[in-house]
């Protein structure tokens, strides 16, 4: 197969996959809600509440694309696909079995950082370019929050790329299955607790929702998006959810494998077990969103800067003393 | 010519194209969005070379983070909407074009002579022997860069900050 058609088909897969987990991800996301706070919407209308990620994409699919006058055009109509690239450029390295992954970069989660940087662009930019003060405010808060998120986020996985002693994510997952333990139990239990605040933090998701704020900010950076483009933000949401959740599986939590099960046939139960733990952290990361306030501004930076970022830098040092002594 | 070749070439006009369109532009935010083209394509163009680690820092570094500063900072002090005149000037334009060739011969020039077609690395990975040399050979400078940093850090935050506590000292 030439590299150009395998090429073309991993992209085609991807581009498959992406919307069907994210679609996935929403319908945990309104059933859940509608469980823990009673919405008769999601639990019975429309068979049982399924029919409602459909339902949402395809209206906005068939609503007027609004563009107000003072906007910045173009910016403003490409601000979208910067985050939707970085997010579905994230499932390059997620690997679902040993062979089963778009490519095993070596450097694979140096490029995980290097690519999820990219979708703040487009949060700064949508907000500027939106011509409103709200859209403005939400856009700042934005950019922001995901400078100071993205430093935990980072240095709560050189913990764990030490401990493994590679970067590529197979090698990271074939560490845990030789050690016999996920890398949660065995030393990084912290820099999960880390990752997984750093990853929602920069999801945007309650309890670090400044930016999107609706009752003070009405969606903060995408108030005047409409139709497809604001389908885009909503999708790449929850597609980040999954990439996050995966990769955050993937380092922590052991991956494709579980313990006592065969590492033969990883191949076949790979991609349910991943999948699997994804949606776990999902629902958890839900079961967040659903039971929590909002943080205030300043104690959303005091967290980052004054707790996680010492704390994850702790956490590599204490990594780094033990991989030398033991 | 291979489809290697005829894809660097392209990528290479890119390059030129955003590059005169960051300077040319006369929008801010138009520039700076420019400059992340101009910078993912040099990102491209070194995973071309097989340097997959400089091309993630160009990302990381550059994109992730200088443009995201640059446009915080546009937006957080005045954000201005649509072309902005001041970025409009005409002076120096001569001067401005003679430093900027004179620039491009010295590297060209010194590029040619240093390194002329030889491969440097021919197999296995750039990022392994990069960390092995920065951590060996290089490593004072490596240490005396992030001293360095680490000093314009203190710096900055110094001048930027109204510290109360340095205030009252002043005033007594």
């Amino acid at each position: 197969m030439s590299f150009s058609t395998e090429l073309l088909i991993k992209v085609l897969v991807v581009l498959a996959t992406a919307p069907v987990m994210a679609l996935g991800l929403t319908l945990l996301e309104v059933k859940g809600s509608a469980w823990m706070q009673r919405r008769p919407g999601p639990l019975h209308v429309g068979l049982r509440g399924f029919i409602f990620p459909l339902a949402t994409a395809a209206k906005y699919l068939q609503k007027e694309t609004i563009i107000p006058n003072d906007v910045d055009e173009p910016v403003f109509k490409w601000a979208p696909a910067w985050v939707i690239a970085a997010v579905v450029g994230l499932f390059t390295i997620i690997p679902l079995s040993p062979t089963l992954i778009v490519r095993d970069l070596e450097l694979g989660v140096f490029f995980l950082l290097a690519i999820s940087s990219i979708s703040t662009i487009g949060v700064l930019t949508a907000g500027w370019s939106s011509a409103n003060k709200f859209s403005l405010m939400g856009g700042l808060r934005a950019a922001g929050q995901l400078i100071a998120y993205e430093l935990p986020l980072i240095l709560s996985v050189v913990g764990v790329v030490i401990q493994a002693e590679t970067m590529s994510t197979v090698g990271i997952v074939e560490k845990q299955i030789e050690f016999g333990f996920p890398f949660v139990i065995s030393g990084q239990g912290i820099a999960f607790i880390i990752f997984m605040i750093a990853a929602t933090a920069e999801m945007m998701r309650t309890p670090f929702d400044m930016p999107i704020g609706e009752s003070e900010l009405t969606m903060g950076f995408f108030t005047e998006y409409s139709g497809i483009r604001f389908l885009i933000f909503y999708i790449s949401e929850y597609i980040n959810l999954f990439v996050m959740c995966a990769i955050a599986s993937t380092l922590f939590l052991g991956g494709y494998h579980v313990p006592l099960l065969p590492t033969e046939w990883v191949n076949f139960y790979g991609p349910l077990v991943l999948i699997g733990k994804t949606f776990l952290l999902a629902f958890i990361l839900i079961a967040i969103r659903w039971s929590f306030p909002r943080f205030r501004e300043d104690q959303l930076q005091t967290l980052a800067w004054k707790v996680l970022i010492p704390l994850s830098l702790l956490n590599i040092m204490a990594t780094a003393i033990m991989k030398v002594v033991f | 010519m291979e489809a290697v070749d005829i894809f660097s070439y392209f990528l290479l006009l890119l390059l030129l194209l955003s590059g005169v369109k960051v300077v040319t532009t006369s929008n801010v935010i138009h520039a700076a969005i420019f400059l992340v083209f101009t910078l993912a394509t040099t990102a491209v163009l070194f995973i071309l070379l097989s340097a997959e680690f400089v091309a993630l820092v160009l990302i990381l570094v550059y994109i992730g983070a200088v443009i995201v500063l640059f446009l915080f900072g546009v937006m957080i002090t005045r954000a201005p909407l649509g072309p902005n005149a001041e970025l409009d000037n005409d002076q120096n334009k001569l001067l401005a074009a003679v430093i900027s060739l004179s620039i491009f011969g010295i590297f060209t020039y010194i590029l040619l002579q240093t390194f002329d077609s030889t491969v440097v690395i021919s197999e296995g990975t750039s990022t392994k022997l990069l960390g092995e040399i920065l951590l060996s050979r290089f490593v004072f400078p490596f240490e005396l860069v992030s001293f360095v940093l680490l000093g314009a850090l203190i710096g900055g935050i110094t001048l930027a900050r109204k510290d109360n506590a340095l205030m009252d000292e002043d005033q007594i």
